[in-house]
């Protein structure tokens, strides 16, 4: 007989060595989250996806599911921590989404619209941020950058590479390229790495592409993030 | 008459592109001005708030009389709605806030293009501005937020409805934009 645990009284089967979060995608149960995706190794920093498991809060993509676990996901309370983590997200970069071109596709925005999130309630920082457009194909907008580690763990782990890190602490944290001039354009990146189509906001663009879809028939225009994180990641999930 | 329910609106640091979205309500505007009557607003050119139950704020504020005005507002109204990005996050003219003022007015008074009889405006009737454009809530005490730029007709008459006939305002996923 498998193992269990529960979601929200939910009773949800697990194999030994999957996270909370595995189990949730494997049984079509969506944990909000933004630094998570199945196939790299989790990083626990957005903090997006804290559950309460056993009356503890820990986080769904780091912690591993054993039986037994009373795990609580939708109360009223992690919808309200979520979305003021939601709001200090957008209150530390410069987000400002009528002048982006991931609009639309942006998984910030799309867990913002998830969590019915309507202001910032913070005041903001306007932190000063660079672009770096050097590269000719790909470009940074530091200001849209969470540090969620995706693209640093997608060219170390899928692409074979080692082109991105973060670097600094609180509010000095920022993205680096591995290139002796500090731009993007003296690194190893190629357009076609997986680095480069892995940002979950609008930090990391292709260029040329951002208005092949129009504003409006994008991903999250009608569509929630749990939907599509269920149908996309839960595929990745069982490859 | 005077059991209408009384909107003020304004536009601070902002486009007019919210109060164009506002009317893009189109022939429900007959409906809401049976119950709705409006106080000052670009509509009205009334220049001062009196008590008001609904006040729409579109925009961030840039400068002193923005403030002022956000002030009034507050001061009036039993409700204050931030309209729109600028006025949630201060949205484009918050771009500057990265460029220190003296820079901004060089260029565009002094060292821009086109520029003829170069001289930054000093008048003693124009409101000074501030060093950088912060969003509403920063300043006064916001009771609600319409996200969107602008928030579509939908969004405001939905937002409207609810409030006129006694519901907590809710926005639908699908009316949730901030683009």
């Amino acid at each position: 007989m498998s193992k269990t645990i529960t979601i929200d009284g939910k009773i949800i089967p697990f194999q030994d060595g999957q996270t909370i979060m595995d189990a949730a995608l494997a049984a079509d149960v969506y944990i909000p989250h933004l630094c998570h995706q199945p196939e790299f190794t989790p990083h626990g920093s957005c903090k997006l996806c804290t559950v309460k498991i056993n009356g503890r809060n820990c986080t769904a993509c780091t912690f591993p599911a054993s039986e037994g676990q009373e795990v609580l996901s939708e109360t009223q309370e992690l919808i309200d921590d979520r979305k003021k983590i939601t709001q200090m997200l957008f209150v530390e970069g410069n987000h400002f989404c009528p002048s982006c071109e991931k609009t639309g596709n942006c998984q910030l925005q799309a867990v913002a619209y998830h969590l019915n999130m309507l202001d910032n309630h913070f005041p903001l920082f306007y932190p000063d941020r660079n672009v770096d457009a050097s590269h000719a194909e790909v470009m940074i907008d530091h200001n849209r950058c969470i540090f969620c580690t995706l693209c640093v763990r997608a060219s170390q782990q899928l692409d074979g590479k080692d082109v991105f890190a973060v670097s600094g602490r609180g509010i000095n944290r920022h993205l680096i390229v591995n290139g002796e001039s500090g731009l993007l354009k003296d690194t190893d990146l190629d357009v076609t790495d997986h680095a480069c189509s892995v940002c979950p906001t609008g930090a990391i663009l292709i260029k040329r592409t951002g208005y092949e879809v129009p504003i409006g028939q994008r991903i999250y225009d009608h569509q929630q993030i749990d939907q599509v994180s269920l149908a996309t990641e839960h595929h990745k999930h069982d490859e | 008459m005077t059991n209408k329910i009384r909107v003020a609106t304004t536009s601070l640091a902002g486009c007019f592109g919210c109060h164009m979205s506002f009317l893009d309500i189109d022939e429900r505007m007959l409906q809401l001005v049976e119950v709705v009557e409006f106080d000052r607003s670009p509509l009205t050119d009334i220049e001062h708030c009196s008590n008001c139950d609904i006040g729409l704020i579109e925009g961030g504020v840039c400068n002193s009389e923005n403030v002022h005005v956000l002030r009034e507002f507050r001061a009036n109204c039993k409700i204050l709605v931030a309209v729109g990005a600028c006025a949630i996050n201060g949205g484009l003219p918050a771009m500057r806030n990265h460029i220190p003022l003296e820079e901004c007015l060089n260029e565009a008074y002094l060292d821009g293009i086109g520029v003829e009889n170069p001289q930054i405006p000093s008048d003693i009737e124009l409101p000074l501005l501030l060093d950088q454009v912060r969003p509403i809530h920063e300043v006064v005490k916001i009771d609600y937020f319409l996200p969107g730029c602008p928030p579509s007709a939908d969004v405001f008459w939905k937002f409207l409805t609810d409030l006129i006939d006694g519901r907590e305002p809710s926005l639908p996923y699908e009316l949730v934009h901030y683009d």
